[in-house]
């Protein structure tokens, strides 16, 4: 009985002190919530009253900061050309939106918004005010006068969100290069989308290359050869050969970039950077270079055009009628498809690839713009590849490339880097040399016959000493080359001299007409527009004329007999 | 306030002189808070995702009643009813948790929820109270009678609940689950040492959780490393506050809540604030403070083990899913997806919690040989 009483009070002892310990504990407990409570609600005061209310008022550094940027981040930078002549910019408008849960009559709004837009039909608005959504967007970009409209109308359920639309104030002139932005002014082609993120937040306008007036001077020339010759399209390019800039830059046809909408593909198509042609005859300019580069003293070796070439099942063939040997200079100038093969082949396959290599015409032009497109370059190349490209066949590069290549050799050898942005010529400035002094001298003499005595005879300009090289390629269609589909195009430089532009032009599918005897090659198609540019353009630019003296060819004397004039009937029989 | 005569021996009568009035008038305030809330903050959502704009007002209203009618109920058990209940619904959400992995359907990620006819349930809401109450008998009874090994047969249910719970996968029920047993352990008298290898243990469990799941690896790193990921939910859960300011905007006038991802759930308390601003804010915080505190300080008079381990971890477990969903919103903590005990929508939530409080409400009610009445937080003298 004694023993049972004490263990009831040991039990009972030991559940007191349990108890009390667990009340201690509770105190404990209650503590730590009491302070979590508290951290809470201190929280809440700070996150509410001390960074909200409080803060709100104040314009701390940091919030000017990101006040500034946010302002900056929303206006897309202009696109100007040389002179600051504007080219894109961003205009702040009021774009059209509706919340349909808050419009009252449907019906009345559709009607009414019909009523100012006239583009928009009744049925369609009707369905987008009745959409089960608190926001659909009527019209994008309103002109102020639309918008004073919708204001006047005063239906609840119209708001307007502020937007930038990006115009264009000289329209098709630069399309191709400039581009265009989506709606949501995003670039989604030309500079536009290569220079998307500097345009979004850059800090000044973006400066090109491009002379408006020269842009202007090559459109119209272009479109003039285009409409005279029913051509399918055209291009041109004008570069000054010491820095590589682009001073005019024409792809036809063109479109409005202002005007929304469907554009044909082919339109938008920038034939100068995105295209890739069979050069023709414009090549040989670097099969010469090549040769005279291994052949210091080379000028009058001479070649047997009078064969046809033979490579195992190829045969190359030469329309022109001199038959007899012909030294270097006469190749050049006459055009020579044989001539040029045999030059091809005696410099050899790898020292002709390296050549066209170091001057970029193997792969991809860098250049800063978003299309671009890399030369169409035979896969295994062989012999027979040298030959055909040595003429410019068989071979596709882009006018830009072709372009920048013959620069490289015009300007005395140092390879120049295509560019659009101006003051961007850093990378020309470290003059990488491609050919020799000596060379690239020739070739300039070489190009100055083709005019004065060649097939390039009417892209001459009095005073200016013109050169350049003709080309006529035949287009490759599925069945073989076509002879009825020509490329026609012209390469110039000028003064001769002392090369200061480049110029470039090519008319795609020519057709002949009366006063160019049923021809239309190169040398009647493109010529004569490169020489009504050269024309405007020493105008605009102030160039001044030369002394006849000063001509380049009087020197090629000795390996050209001076008896000899080229008949022009006979020169549009060649390939070019 | 003479409803009822105190000599009325009627089971309603006693009750009411027996049960915490004023627990349960402030139990009452924070529902009806919660519908004015979850009507402010749900047609947002609502909408986003394509049903009528009322759909969570309704359904949250439905639940409502029969929440508050459990909540009653429950409260009038008896101590030996309590249990016994708790042992019923102990077994019976264990089994549908089983049933959950097995034909559960997948929700954000997890498997919670079973769908009953018209209503989905989700048992791990049942199964904390539950498991509460049981293991605080358990515990308590080991104190009665210590040849019961009370102590081991609870933390063999807490092994299973916690693994139930982890399978789902559900860390925020996990937690508090473990939270509230811990607290059990430690009202029950462990020694500090122990109490302080089980912190130990439980922090290397966190850190294991955070490792094996992906989900709460992104939201901890998020929280530590706002630059780390996105951060727009507690972007716009601070957005909330500030644009509420001390007063708010006026109910039904707040503008950053339509953008809240789950504001009628886990983020309601920011749709409190930026609608009825700071002020209300605290008093909320007040509120749940004087739940779990009166509930606590009432249990200080009771001479049974049981009442005070089970309301100790019943109020635990409240005050802190109350904590954990104002810290999300607050940004103190990492975003977890709990709800806020009475307020937030959500059935299976509001029914748990219901059932939780109804047990509080049954436990602290006045028992016959009850000892002296206090006020007040006090701390009774050892030995007394």
């Amino acid at each position: 009985m004694k023993t049972l009483s004490r263990t009831t009070l040991h039990m009972t002892g030991s559940k007191r002190t349990a108890l009390d310990m667990a009340r201690g504990r509770i105190v404990l407990i209650s503590a730590i919530f009491v302070i979590s409570f508290i951290i809470v609600a201190g929280r809440a005061l700070d996150v509410a009253v001390i960074q909200g209310t409080w803060g709100q008022g104040q314009e701390t550094r940091t919030s000017l900061l990101e006040h500034k940027n946010e302002k900056t981040a929303t206006v897309r930078h202009d696109i100007v050309d040389r002179h600051g002549v504007i080219l894109a910019r961003s205009l702040k408008t009021a774009s059209l939106y509706a919340d349909p849960k808050i419009i009252t009559h449907p019906e009345t709004v559709a009607k009414d918004l019909t009523a100012i837009f006239k583009d928009m039909s009744y049925g369609d608005t009707l369905k987008k005010l009745q959409e089960d959504k608190r926001f659909v967007w009527i019209k994008r970009n309103l002109t102020p006068d639309e918008q004073y409209k919708i204001l006047y109308l005063g239906h609840p359920g119209l708001s307007f969100q502020e937007e930038e639309r990006r115009v264009y104030p000289q329209g098709e002139l630069a399309a191709h290069v400039v581009g265009i932005t989506n709606v949501d002014g995003g670039g989604l082609s030309g500079i536009e989308a290569s220079f998307n993120k500097y345009l979004g937040q850059g800090t000044s306008p973006l400066a090109l290359t491009l002379d408006m007036r020269l842009q202007h001077v090559l459109k119209r020339e272009i479109s003039y050869a285009m409409t005279k010759h029913r051509a399918i399209g055209g291009a041109g390019l004008i570069m000054d050969v010491r820095n590589g800039e682009i001073l005019a830059a024409v792809s036809l046809p063109d479109f409005d970039p202002n005007l929304s909408g469907d554009v044909k593909d082919v339109k938008r198509f920038n034939r100068l950077t995105l295209g890739v042609y069979e050069p023709g005859s414009t090549f040989k300019l670097f099969t010469t270079a090549a040769y005279l580069e291994k052949n210091k003293n080379g000028l009058g070796d001479k070649f047997d055009a009078t064969q046809p070439l033979v490579f195992g099942r190829f045969k190359i063939n030469d329309y022109h009628a001199e038959d007899r040997l012909m030294n270097v200079a006469e190749i050049f100038m006459h055009s020579s498809n044989i001539g040029s093969a045999l030059m091809g082949h005696k410099v050899g396959t790898k020292d002709f690839k390296d050549l066209l290599s170091d001057l970029g015409l193997m792969t991809a032009p860098d250049i800063e713009i978003a299309e671009i497109s890399a030369p169409l370059i035979p896969q295994n190349w062989g012999d027979i590849n040298t030959a055909t490209a040595a003429f410019g066949h068989g071979i596709a590069v882009s006018p830009v490339q072709l372009v920048s290549a013959a620069a490289s050799v015009m300007n005395g050898g140092i390879k120049v880097k295509p560019t659009f942005i101006l003051n961007r010529d850093i990378e020309n400035k470290r003059g990488i040399r491609v050919v020799s002094p000596e060379t690239a001298h020739h070739i300039r003499q070489l190009m100055r016959l083709v005019v004065t005595d060649g097939t390039g005879s009417k892209a001459d300009v009095v005073g200016y000493h013109v050169g350049g090289k003709t080309g006529t390629a035949e287009k490759n269609t599925r069945g073989g080359y076509d002879k009825n589909r020509l490329v026609s195009s012209f390469l110039g430089v000028f003064p001769s001299e002392s090369p200061q532009y480049a110029l470039y032009i090519m008319i795609d599918e020519p057709k002949p007409t009366k006063d160019t005897y049923g021809y239309a090659t190169g040398g009647w198609v493109a010529a004569p527009a490169v020489r009504k540019t050269i024309e405007s353009m020493v105008a605009i630019l102030g160039m001044e004329p030369q002394e006849p003296k000063d001509d380049l060819k009087g020197s090629l004397a000795r390996y050209v007999p001076p008896k000899e004039k080229i008949n022009m009937q006979k020169v549009s029989h060649e390939t070019e | 306030m003479k409803l009822f005569s105190r000599t009325d021996q009627s089971i309603i009568s006693r009750w009411w002189w027996t049960v915490d009035r004023r627990l349960l008038a402030t139990l009452i305030l924070l529902m009806v808070i919660g519908v004015f809330l979850v009507m402010a903050a749900s047609p947002s959502v609502a909408q986003r995702i394509g049903l009528d704009q009322f759909h969570f007002v309704i359904r949250h209203s439905i639940v409502l009643v029969p929440a508050i009618g459990i909540m009653l109920c429950v409260s009038l058990l008896s101590l030996q009813n309590v249990r016994r209940l708790s042992f019923l619904m102990l077994a019976g959400s264990i089994v549908l948790m089983i049933l959950v992995l097995l034909v559960g359907e997948e929700i954000k990620g997890a498997q919670r929820w079973i769908h009953l006819p018209g209503f989905s349930l989700q048992p791990s809401e049942i199964v904390k109270p539950a498991f509460i109450v049981v293991a605080a008998w358990f515990i308590a009874q080991q104190k009665e009678n210590p040849n019961l090994p009370g102590m081991r047969i609870a933390v063999g249910l807490y092994g299973l609940v916690a693994a139930l719970l982890l399978l789902q996968p559900d860390m925020g029920m996990t937690f508090v689950t473990t939270c509230c047993f811990m607290v059990i352990v430690f009202l029950a008298g462990m020694p500090l040492r122990y109490v302080c290898l089980l912190g130990g243990i439980g922090a290397g469990g966190a850190v294991a959780v955070y490792h094996t799941f992906s989900h709460v690896k992104s939201r901890v790193d998020r929280f530590l490393d706002p630059e780390s990921g996105d951060t727009y939910q507690i972007d716009k859960s601070l957005a909330a506050f500030q644009n509420g300011g001390l007063f708010g905007t006026g109910p039904g006038l707040g503008e950053v809540k339509a953008t809240i991802p789950d504001a009628h759930a886990d983020f309601i308390f920011s749709v409190a604030g930026e609608e009825l601003g700071v002020v209300f804010i605290l008093i909320l915080i007040a509120m749940y403070a004087y739940v779990v505190l009166r509930g606590l300080n009432r249990v200080m008079d009771s001479e049974d083990m049981f009442v005070v381990l089970g309301t100790g971890g019943l109020l635990s477990m409240f005050g802190l899913q109350a904590l954990v969903h104002m810290g999300s919103a607050l940004s103190l903590l990492p975003t977890k997806g709990m709800t806020l005990p009475f307020i937030s929508y959500g059935g299976s939530s509001l029914l748990g919690i219901s059932l939780a409080m109804g047990m509080v409400l049954a436990l602290t009610r006045k028992q016959a040989k009850s000892g002296v009445a206090r006020g007040g937080l006090s701390i009774r003298p050892i030995g007394g």
